[in-house]
């Protein structure tokens, strides 16, 4: 038997907002039957204020996919379009004191249709970006399909560096077979074996007391910053190594970067993971600043 | 959440696990207490328990037809039995690099064939038809001196629907091929025979028939070619090193014992309960069906798919009244996708999800099975006025153009 809160069980037994809105003006149809979740989310919305005035669920689906339909119609009533936005399915697992972690999905749905029923009303049109595979590691709930995505597109080899970029495995370890198994796969279509011996590059020791020679330290901050600018590129960002002079290490911030107010914050990111890397304290700095000083 | 089963809750899942009898409990309890010694031992001691060993052996001996008390070697549990079995037969043979199996079997067979394949082995997948029934001609020609092990079950646990095991292990002894058969579901439940079969290896498992769980058995016919899994030790004839569960052996063997005294009463009462049950919930719910081969299949078993709604959201219902079933449904399992067994069989996945599996066992009685009769309608009538695909008094018409989900 599931897990279940007495908050997912109450909403389940005696669910809210049971079925269709009348006279509903938008409509959010989201699910897959494979997985056995359908929900279909209806609103009546004020045209003047954006107000949703009433919404209903019609759910194909498990006790917690019910329960988070009742939750997520509880939690818009009242909340203008642009409020319900915000709506994260976080919110709506947090509004049931919590769902297991196999379960999660259902919160997600629940937000999707919002969104959906959102877009309905605007007249957009709603595409899903949601990806799911089969539960791997249990206990951060990352499924297949993301740590599959996540080998790709940072060219991990190690189980170690799956559960840095993805939590998966970081936990009970129980799951090490099943994500050494997807690493197996992906690394054969790229024509690599897995080798279990591996260590991440990133976690190579630091020097242990002994001093780098100037290649290999630059070496290593190369490694670094190598490793970050996936995590940029997500945000359409992105850096180079322009220099390293002593203790100051020059880099260029391009891409959505440029002019974001985060930028310091993203150097201060940067910063650290060389010093941790490298083993030593340096400087990261923009490359404007070394015209400066020069 | 939980309804003590011996108040007022009505248990209806012995498929998955029974109540350990109380008279099986009662022959256990000694060997916790005054009699715990070790059966290897000289001394009177360990003899006892050696002899209360030996007594079992010969009670599930008796409840299988084998031929030979050394026949029956005591396992953990029914998974390593499977295990056992065919791990045994490929390393036996290593030049044969093929497996014969049915894409409905239990995890046990499943997962590990799957596993072996990654060893470089070739594991045949047999098909089911829209019953859960087996293409004999196609296992026929799939029969070479390449394949290592036959393993089909002899009845399937979530519908119930049995396989012809004793005409298909003949078939591969004529091809010179061992023949396995996961028979979890099937002892004490149906009157068995083994010595006047060609069955070569079967798996039993104690806590399906009223032993406790932690307890199996591979019958293991003499002169099978055998690789233990287990070494370390002369228990079991070599065959299954580790110091003798005693207690469990002894409460099997008091199980296999009852078993054979209540065979008439699966075949008629129990029987009687299960086909009153499904014709009542056939009968007072529109749109459901039962699955499987109803004409052929275990008799406490039923399995019936409710359309347009979900089986977990139908458990969680029934344990509220007290009432203990199981679905296919995928959020039972924890996966994503519905029971494997209901997909093979084709059945859509707007009723597949809603699958909901009745297993009755000697200790239900009837007036029990027609509070469930009255408890399932409302239930099933509850869901669907929350499903989208469901309206005032019927499925919407064209379901799948009127309710198209955005990823379905």
């Amino acid at each position: 038997m599931w897990d279940y809160s007495e908050k997912v069980q109450e909403h389940f037994f005696n669910p809210r907002n049971a079925g269709a809105v009348p006279d509903a003006n938008a409509t959010g149809d989201v699910g897959s039957l494979s997985c056995g979740d359908a929900l279909r989310l209806t609103l009546k919305v004020d045209p003047e204020s954006e107000v949703i005035l009433d919404a209903g669920f019609q759910t194909f689906g498990c006790g917690s996919a019910i329960a988070s339909s009742s939750a997520l119609t509880e939690i818009i009533k009242g909340m203008t379009l642009n409020e319900a936005l915000e709506v994260t399915n976080q919110d709506i697992a947090d509004y049931l004191d919590g769902l297991p972690a196999e379960k999660m999905h259902c919160s997600v749905m629940g937000r999707e249709a919002l969104q959906a029923a959102i877009a309905n009303y605007r007249g957009e049109e709603w595409k899903d970006d949601h990806e799911e595979g089969a539960l791997v590691c249990k206990c951060f709930a990352v499924d297949a399909v993301l740590i599959e995505n996540t080998i790709r597109s940072n060219g991990l080899s190690t189980v170690e560096e799956v559960a840095n970029y993805t939590k998966a495995g970081g936990g009970c370890s129980a799951c090490h077979e099943g994500v050494e198994a997807i690493l197996s796969r992906v690394l054969a279509e790229q024509g690599k074996a897995f080798d279990p011996y591996a260590r991440a590059p990133e976690a190579a020791p630091s020097a242990g007391g002994r001093k780098l020679g100037n290649l290999e330290r630059i070496r290593r901050i190369e490694r670094s910053i190598e490793a970050i600018r996936p995590n940029l590129q997500r945000d359409h960002g992105d850096v180079e190594l322009i220099d390293v002079d002593g203790k100051n290490v020059y880099v260029n911030m391009t891409g959505a970067c440029v002019g974001c107010q985060m930028a310091s914050t993203t150097l201060d990111g940067i910063q650290q993971r060389i010093v941790e890397d490298l083993g030593e304290f340096v400087r990261v700095l923009p490359a404007k600043a070394m015209r400066k000083s020069a | 959440m939980t309804t003590p089963p011996d108040t007022q809750g009505i248990y209806l899942d012995n498929n998955a696990t029974t109540m350990v009898a109380p008279e099986v409990v009662e022959a256990m309890l000694p060997f916790f207490t005054e009699q715990f010694g070790n059966a290897s031992s000289i001394h009177a001691y360990g003899n006892r328990v050696g002899h209360a060993i030996k007594q079992a052996r010969q009670q599930v001996q008796a409840l299988l037809g084998a031929a030979q008390d050394s026949e029956i070697v005591f396992t953990s549990c029914g998974t390593e039995s499977d295990s056992t079995a065919i791990l045994s037969a490929i390393k036996a043979q290593p030049e044969r690099k093929e497996i014969i199996t049915t894409v409905v079997e239990h995890p046990a067979i499943l997962a590990l064939c799957q596993h072996l394949e990654t060893e470089g082995y070739t594991v045949h997948y047999l098909p089911v038809d829209g019953k859960g029934r087996l293409d004999i001609q196609q296992y026929m020609d799939l029969l070479s001196d390449r394949v290592a092990i036959v393993s089909v079950m002899w009845a399937n646990n979530e519908s119930g629907t049995l396989f012809p095991v004793q005409e298909m292990a003949e078939l591969a002894k004529s091809a010179g091929v061992l023949f396995h058969t996961d028979a979890v579901q099937a002892v004490g439940k149906l009157p068995i025979d083994l010595k006047d079969t060609a069955i070569d290896m079967l798996s039993v498992s104690g806590h399906k028939l009223h032993a406790p769980k932690g307890i199996g058995v591979l019958y293991l016919r003499r002169n099978t070619r055998f690789r233990p899994l287990l070494r370390g030790g002369h228990q079991e004839r070599g065959r299954r090193a580790g110091t003798e569960n005693s207690a469990s052996i002894v409460g099997l063997g008091k199980a296999c014992e009852m078993a054979m005294e209540h065979m008439d009463d699966e075949k008629t009462r129990v029987r009687a309960m299960r086909d009153r049950l499904e014709q009542g919930i056939l009968a007072a719910v529109p749109n459901c069906f039962v699955t499987g081969d109803p004409t052929n299949r275990l008799p406490n078993t039923s399995n019936i798919a409710f359309e347009y709604i979900e089986g977990e959201a139908i458990l969680l219902l029934l344990n509220k009244l007290g009432i203990a079933a199981s679905s296919g449904s995928a959020c039972t399992s924890g996966s994503l996708e519905p029971s494997h067994v209901m997909r093979a069989m084709g059945i859509p996945f707007t009723a597949a999800h809603g699958t909901t599996r009745f297993s009755l066992s000697r200790y239900n009685r009837m007036e029990e099975i027609d509070r469930v009769i009255e408890a399932v309608p409302p239930i099933v009538a509850k869901l669907r006025k929350l499903s989208p695909y469901w309206s005032e008094s019927g499925p919407i018409s064209d379901p799948a153009a009127a309710f198209a989900p955005a990823y379905a």
